[in-house]
């Protein structure tokens, strides 16, 4: 991305007593894409997003907006609108009040408010609720008011703070589905706080994986899946399995392992020099399952006995007990061509992977 | 099972009973004796009148009526602009600073009320506590008369009730999401505007709450006019007070007790009307109805 950021932090730092919420920490955020802030609890996600807000106020570094010096300007000057985890909607007034509240503070004339509250109104599909009080209101209902009245106020950036947390699973995937749509049908800056990485990698268009008041990995869905820069975005971003390696051989870009006794040819980007030792991470998915009673397996595996099959309907997911010890999570999508992938308890296989799946740290 | 439904019967049935003996009984006698006629020596003489109310209509009684509620109103009010700002500040200081605080507001009712009140006498006197300071700051040349004044009243009052304001007020901006003032802040609202867009509005069933708590037990407090005011400044309760303990008038003071107690009913019953409107409105919980 080529063109200047809307939103830029460098450097930021944000202490509470002598707690550090957010340690230098440096972000560029570009015009209309859905940026997500994704990390476990206490890791200054929702710090950094009550910075940007203007809740809280930097102790050391800058944050811009266009070019703009935000750091003393206060929320409403900023040109940024949050919407509130469990929504926060004033409970004392109509859904048509609570959405209305910027436009009169800014002392918009009546006739123009009500046409732009309608608006959003109509934005978030809500028309006819007007009049309700929020606890008339469902927990998605509730949830599209606090996005009609954030919006209503035609921000730059919109902040989200982990918006959907209070709804249930169905719901959640429900509007989930509709914040895509608002994006792209606004075209405005989101940036989306959450702890819940499916939420985060089938929404965001870039993640910055945060820990420690510090950002892991930023990058697309795909490469913070595919590609985790380190042992915490791997072990935070979905479920995956680490092998201890020792490098045996290493060429340009490839390198041969030695996994319990066995040899593998894996990537090699790092520059692994042989004798070091590795972690061979692999997704419960990315993993292949030979059962010996069907085929001899021709490479190199790993042996062990499966201990517990999870029947998920798409899907079934293995829990494995290698020879060496190890305890391995597999999952396996059904083969419709073949009906007889049944797994049983006690089941001797050998487990394998396609060259190239694998992430070598 | 029989013994969960025995104990019950008995926690309630004993609960009446201790009402019905000290509330209910002594109640009867009153509405009673406020239909008997006067006798200066027996007290009453059980020949039924409506006379002793008809005497409350009078010019007196008006009065003593008007001047009561004028001080409990006044009271109420000056009551709430205090406990406001200091209900606000407990609910955003450190847990253990807010104990303390509490415990300080709470100590001196484990004192009886009417030394409390002599206290007061003591500190506003010609040569009080208040005027010996003001004297030595060379604020004033000789004592400010502060004791036997309406001000003292309102004070003493207030002295009296302030717990009463402070507690719901508290519970109520307690329970007041904190984020709601962000998201006012964040919607362009600032320091009065989301106080009275947002708080104030809020925390209403809160302000109702103890309004009503001050403003009842206002109308009824007779020692400390008696007190502070120098019995110059006269309540419904100094009024029944006098009745009984002075003119010796049984009827009429009971008369009046009833008059105020209904009086309070009717307060009551508006209080439970609106905050039963704020609750079906708000979904907030809050009052003590």
């Amino acid at each position: 991305m080529e063109k200047p950021p809307i939103v830029r932090l460098t450097g930021v730092t944000k202490r509470f007593d002598e707690v550090v919420a957010v340690d230098s920490l440096d972000l560029d955020i570009y015009q209309g894409e859905f940026l997500t802030l994704l990390g476990p609890s206490g890791c200054g996600k929702t710090t950094v997003l009550r910075l940007i807000a203007g809740f809280e106020n930097l102790d050391e570094g800058e944050l811009f907006m266009e070019e703009v010096r935000l750091n003393d300007m206060p929320p409403n000057k900023r040109g940024v609108n949050t919407v509130f985890q469990s929504y926060a909607l004033f409970p004392h007034m109509t859904v048509f009040d609570n959405i209305a509240f910027g436009l009169k503070m800014k002392g918009y004339e009546k006739s123009r408010i009500a046409s732009e509250v309608r608006e959003a109104l109509n934005i978030v599909k809500l028309e006819g609720l007007e009049s309700r009080k929020p606890h008339q209101l469902s927990g998605g209902q509730q949830q599209r008011v606090a996005m009609a009245r954030a919006i209503v106020n035609k921000p730059k950036v919109l902040l989200l703070d982990e918006p959907l947390s209070a709804l249930d699973y169905r719901l959640r995937q429900e509007m989930q589905i509709e914040l895509k749509r608002l994006h792209r049908q606004l075209g405005i800056t989101f940036v989306f706080v959450t702890h819940d990485q499916e939420e985060a990698i089938s929404m965001s268009d870039r993640i910055a994986v945060m820990n420690e008041g510090r950002i892991e990995q930023l990058g697309t869905p795909t490469e913070i899946y595919e590609e985790p820069a380190n042992m915490f975005v791997a072990r935070f971003v979905g479920e995956i399995n680490v092998f201890d390696a020792r490098v045996i051989e290493a060429a340009a870009d490839s390198a041969t392992v030695d996994i319990h006794g066995q040899q593998f040819k894996v990537q090699n980007r790092r520059d692994y020099k042989p004798g070091q030792n590795v972690s061979v991470l692999l997704r419960p998915e990315d993993l292949l399952v030979t059962r010996d009673e069907e085929e001899l397996v021709s490479g190199p595996a790993l042996a062990g006995t499966v201990e517990e099959v999870i029947y998920k309907g798409k899907t079934v997911d293995l829990i494995i007990k290698l020879d060496a010890g190890e305890t391995v999570f597999v999952t396996q999508f059904f083969n419709e061509d073949e009906d007889n992938v049944l797994y049983r308890e006690g089941q001797r296989i050998h487990l394998e992977w396609v060259y190239g799946w694998e992430v070598v740290l | 099972m029989a013994r969960q439904s025995s104990f019950r019967n008995f926690a309630i049935g004993s609960t009446l009973l201790w009402i019905s003996i000290f509330v209910i009984v002594p109640y009867a006698f009153v509405i009673v004796v406020s239909f008997l006629t006067r006798d200066a020596d027996t007290n009453i003489r059980w020949i039924f009148t409506v006379e002793n109310y008809r005497e409350l209509v009078s010019p007196v009684f008006l009065e003593v009526c008007k001047e009561s509620l004028w001080l409990a109103f006044g009271t109420t009010v000056l009551s709430l602009l205090a406990a406001y700002p200091f209900a606000y500040l407990l609910t955003r200081i450190p847990e253990n600073v807010r104990r303390f605080l509490i415990l300080l507001m709470i100590i001196p009712f484990w004192t009886s009320s009417l030394i409390r009140t002599y206290s007061l006498i003591i500190l506003f006197k010609a040569n009080g506590l208040v005027n010996t300071v003001l004297l030595a700051l060379g604020l004033t040349d000789q004592p400010v008369e502060l004791l036997y004044t309406q001000g003292a009243v309102f004070i003493g009052l207030v002295y009296a009730l302030l717990p009463f304001m402070i507690m719901p007020l508290y519970s109520a901006l307690q329970k007041m999401d904190r984020r709601l003032i962000e998201a006012a802040r964040d919607l362009g609202a600032r320091g009065w505007q989301i106080f009275f867009k947002i708080v104030l509005p809020i925390t209403m069933p809160g302000i109702m709450a103890g309004c009503t708590m001050v403003f009842l037990p206002a109308l009824g407090l007779f020692y400390i006019p008696d007190l502070v005011g120098g019995a110059r400044t006269m309540l419904i309760g100094n009024y029944i007070k006098n009745q009984y303990l002075t003119t010796g008038n049984w009827p009429v003071g009971s008369a009046a007790s009833v008059v105020l107690t209904v009086f309070l009913c009717l307060f009551l019953y508006g209080y439970y009307l609106s905050s039963r409107n704020a609750h079906t409105k708000q979904g907030v919980e809050g009052g003590l109805v």
